[in-house]
């Protein structure tokens, strides 16, 4: 085990620093010329607008931000370890991206410039459509998806408006989805205006086709699933699930966030999809950044093409426009085009990995996991979501620590919390509602290697040791940390609960 | 299974012996066996074909900048183009930061391994906190136009009601994603949306309109300061104050680079208030760096209606250690699926890092500052351009940062002008004679502090030329 410990800044919240009268960044005023003009700017503000009251920010020097924010990082902990966060595909985000998507070509470009101004980017952008073509088998891809929820709300905006189109919105309002399906997917159907059918999984891992045919009806709008899910488990009767709800007149939208494992196996469009999504910043090795800048890459068949948000990058003899002359469009789902430096990174990872690559990369996956798998099952008090389901599973496989819970008293929670003491990142656990108790999800990817997956495995075994022989060590973690346990008790009670440094002050200090 | 010898720099395993040892290690011949759970009739029907790897950084480096180097960008152009999406100066402290391979890669740990990042969000939302005068900040969504939907559909839960009213003079950006946010009329939630009519004076709200469609049906009302057309709203109190009177909430969507010298719209009168994050210390990455921040009082009322994960400050086991946790989460999609707030997921956090050393290095001096450069600025060029034959400022009172320049009486369409700019490296303001042809042939400029008297002479100058060839 490693002697980790992360770094203790004890640092203040920035609020509390500084003093009156530092100055990070300043600016010259307005050239003699221009004021001589125009006059002082309070003349150029309405009455009744001036701001008298300036605003409460620290004031610090330049270093003193620089100094703060880099001791943050630090304490951040996050992918510098070994970070094996299921369902999110952690891998390598190559830095040459972040110097190419620094550079002036990507960083100081306007989307409302001419095309012709544009040439290089939109190339990239048209080029990385067709790479996602190819393996996906659709039509046609744009990037304004702000992630992939925002992708399956693109979908169900389409499916708005292929419906209204057809004069059976109204009648058709509702979306089919599995419990094991990400929320997102619930719950923008439901923003889009639908209901949600929801179904249940059943012994095999996934819904049974029967209760596919119970659910759908001319109410059915759409289907919006994954496949593997997060558990790990393949639903072979995909396509009979597709014909399904075809026949009784719905789309179907694949969330492939999923992908690592089928990427070069499987093709949404080949399996009946009209749509589908992969999200750019787990399968195409673009940035997390905690949480976005982020893309849901959604690409669909050239039936449903006609309603992509505007605009969409169109190739004539390697002449790049924007087409926004597009009349059955649902507008926009995000102002702009998308997060272009993330498509660029993107197809930047898919040349460096080329289809030989992105083929070793879903077997390296698929194995990895199937390696922890069995070396994980080795531990005393963890087990497996289905056990009885012989075949080996995907890129990820659904733990338990049930077991150790019962003897120990220790939750997920208390485990991860101790996780963190040996330089990993926490598992991930499970979307709520848990099927399974106290779950946790790692997905191994491709990028770990062998002895970072044993390290990983190593502290489940030695957590699970303490947690039979020194439970205290873990329900007081962690102990290497930048902080102790967080009391979690105040987060959700409105009287002190704090968004703010201000609502702090008011609810906290006297 | 690689044509390609070498052993893949992202992938350690594809060197040597360890695929191999875990294949023994779990009994394995080969690793086709493992997708045993997909049926032969799923596989792929024709072998994947992708352009050539370029597994050298050195090829894959060469390729992409072979590539853009088609482009042109506003470091080589002077810049006038704004409109939802903006050139400010990003300071090399948030590129730095926001740089950091820790922010950059991090997912979403515990507590308190990923303690860091959680401090610096709450340093985001306190900051913003404090040029807005409010307590209850979010962490950001998509975009501005996203913040506007979400904010609108708070509203239509908080009061049960089903209209809204927007300004006539709105980016049709925003627009065009607030319509998707109120869905369609075919369906039982639909919002209706109703535009207010624009005072022919002034281009800000027209308070009788207002009047007229204010009822007891309306949810909210939502005008943005400044508006589409860089105008300052001189009413803001009227209108909160007409909306209260029917039991409306108010929304104002507002520049957070304009808060060092404008009132916060909390002094107005705004129940919820929306506004873009870029301005504060993102780049434009051709409108990659959007993201839309959410902001209200800290009552039960708004925040149990927020769709954001939200983090708050909380003790830990030590005494006087602060730590920092999700809040309200339950009432969001992870918690509740179908039945949670709207949706959330992978937004826009690291550009809340970003906003966060952007309004540290600017400190309240900082902010004044740049809201005088830049009211001066772009007032000074909407009266500089308004002085060349053929020209007029459509609305030339209350401009901050934004202004409306009318070609009609040079006899020249914005896209030829544009074009000629074009040539003489300016990309001139955006082109409003589509989206509002009642205005004829005019642009939207947009002068920030980036720019100086000189850039503004250049552009006058070369305007004349390209008025009278």
């Amino acid at each position: 085990m490693r002697r980790y410990h992360a770094a203790v800044w004890d640092e203040p919240v920035i609020m509390e620093m500084g003093a009156k009268g530092r100055r990070g960044l300043v600016f010259r005023e307005a050239e003699k010329k221009v004021a001589d003009v125009v006059g002082p700017a309070e003349l150029l503000i309405p009455q009744g607008m001036h701001r008298e009251d300036p605003p409460n920010l620290p004031e610090l020097s330049e270093q003193e931000v620089q100094r703060h924010y880099l001791h943050l990082s630090q304490e951040t902990l996050g992918m510098m370890g070994i970070s094996l966060f299921g369902t999110c595909t952690m891998k390598y985000n190559p830095r040459i991206n972040e110097i190419i998507a620094a550079r002036p070509e990507i960083a100081e470009t306007h989307p409302l410039q001419d095309v012709q101004t544009l040439q290089g980017t939109l190339e990239l952008i048209h080029n990385f459509d067709l790479i996602l073509r190819e393996l996906s088998g659709m039509d046609n891809f744009v990037f304004q998806a702000g992630g992939g929820a925002h992708a399956a709300y693109t979908h169900c905006c389409i499916t708005r408006a292929y419906h209204a189109e057809r004069g059976e919105l109204a009648q058709r309002n509702e979306i089919i989805t599995s419990i094991q399906a990400h929320p997102c997917n619930p719950a923008t159907a439901a923003a889009a205006g639908f209901h949600v059918v929801t179904l249940p999984l059943e012994e095999s891992g996934y819904p049974s086709t029967d209760a596919l045919r119970e659910a759908v009806s001319s109410r059915t709008a759409a289907l919006l699933i994954n496949n593997p899910d997060d558990m790990g488990i393949y639903n072979p009767n995909i396509t009979d699930w597709v014909d399904i709800v075809h026949e009784a007149g719905g789309l179907c939208f694949y969330d492939h966030a999923n992908f690592n494992g089928v990427m070069g196996k499987i093709r949404a469009r080949e399996l009946g999809f009209d749509a589908c999504m992969y999200m750019l910043h787990k399968t195409f090795g673009a940035p997390k950044g905690g949480g976005g800048p982020a893309v849901g890459a959604y690409g669909c068949s050239k039936d449903l093409a006609p309603f992509l948000p505007c605009p969409v990058v169109t190739n004539t003899d390697d002449v790049y426009e924007l087409d926004y002359h597009r009349p059955r469009s649902i507008g926009r789902i995000r102002e702009f085009w998308g997060n272009v430096p993330q498509v660029i990174k993107s197809y930047s990872w898919a040349r460096a990995m080329g289809s030989a690559g992105i083929e070793e990369a879903a077997e390296i996956s698929v194995l990895a996991n199937n390696y922890m798998e069995s070396r994980l099952l080795r531990i005393p008090g963890i087990t497996k979501s289905h056990p009885t389901i012989s075949g080996p599973r995907m890129e990820m496989t659904r733990y338990s620590i049930e077991k150790i819970t019962e003897d120990t008293g220790i939750t997920i929670e208390d485990f991860s919390n101790r996780m963190v003491d040996f330089g990993i990142d926490a598992p991930w656990l499970a979307h709520h509602p848990w099927l399974v108790p106290e779950p946790f999800t790692p997905e191994a990817g491709e990028m770990y290697s062998k002895e970072d997956l044993d390290y990983w495995i190593d502290v489940v075994a030695e957590v699970t040791r303490e947690a039979y022989e020194d439970p205290e060590i873990i329900k007081n973690a962690p102990h290497r940390q930048a902080i102790s346990q967080i009391d979690g008790n105040s987060l959700n009670d409105p009287e002190r609960w704090a968004m703010t440094w201000r609502a702090y002050c008011r609810k906290h200090v006297s | 299974m690689q044509n390609n010898s070498k052993a893949h720099p992202y992938m350690p395993s594809s060197a040597g012996a360890a695929q191999q040892e875990m294949l023994s290690a779990i009994g394995r011949k080969n690793t086709q066996q493992l997708f045993d759970q997909i049926p032969e009739h799923h596989r792929i029907s024709t072998p994947l074909t992708l352009p050539h790897q370029l597994n050298s950084e050195v090829e894959l480096k060469r390729h992409l900048l072979s590539v853009l180097k088609k482009n042109s960008d506003c470091e080589t152009n002077l810049n006038f183009l704004g409109a939802g999406c903006w050139q400010h100066h990003v300071p090399s402290i948030c590129d730095e930061i926001s740089g950091r391979t820790e922010f950059l890669t991090n997912v979403w740990g515990t507590p308190s391994s990923d303690h860091g990042r959680n401090q610096a969000f709450f340093e985001f939302s306190s900051q913003l906190g404090e040029l807005l005068k409010l307590d209850m900040v979010g962490l950001p969504v998509y975009s501005y136009g996203c913040a506007a939907g979400h904010a609108i559909r708070m509203s239509a839960r908080i009061t049960g009601r089903r209209e809204v009213l927007v300004p006539a003079i709105i980016d049709p950006e925003r627009l065009a994603v607030i319509k998707n946010y109120c869905e369609p009329p075919d369906m039982s939630n639909h919002i209706r949306i109703q535009q207010l009519k624009y005072d022919q004076r002034t281009g800000l709200v027209d308070l009788d309109d207002l009047e007229e469609k204010l009822s007891d049906q309306v949810a909210a009302v939502y005008f943005e300061v400044p508006s589409y057309f860089g105008l300052v709203e001189e009413n803001g109190k009227a209108i909160s104050q007409l909306a209260a009177s029917y039991g409306v909430e108010t929304i104002v969507g507002c520049d957070p680079i304009s808060l060092g010298i404008l009132k916060s719209p909390v002094d107005y009168g705004a129940d919820i208030v929306v506004g873009p994050v870029q301005p504060l210390g993102i780049h434009m990455n051709c409108g990659g760096g959007v993201s839309g921040f959410i902001a209200s009082r800290d009552q039960k009322r708004y925040v149990r209606e927020y769709n954001t994960l939200n983090i708050s400050i909380t003790d830990t086991a030590d005494d006087g250690q602060y730590g920092f946790g999700l809040s309200c989460a339950g009432q969001t999609s992870y918690g509740l699926r179908e039945d949670g707030n709207d949706w959330t997921g992978n937004s826009t956090y690291l550009w809340a890092i970003a906003g966060a050393v952007y309004m540290g290095l600017l400190g309240p001096t900082g902010f004044r500052e740049v809201g005088e450069l830049i009211v001066q600025q772009s007032n000074y060029a909407a009266n500089i351009l308004s002085k060349i034959e053929g020209l007029s400022i459509l609305f030339d009172r209350n401009i901050f940062k934004e202004f409306v320049l009318n070609f009609d009486q040079a006899e020249h369409s914005v896209e030829e002008v544009n074009n000629k700019l074009r040539e003489r490296n300016i990309f001139g303001g955006k082109d409003l004679s589509v989206e509002f042809p009642e205005f004829g042939q005019s642009a939207l400029y947009c002068v920030t502090e980036i720019h100086n008297a000189q850039d503004i002479s250049f552009l006058a100058d070369q305007l004349q030329e390209v008025l009278l060839s």
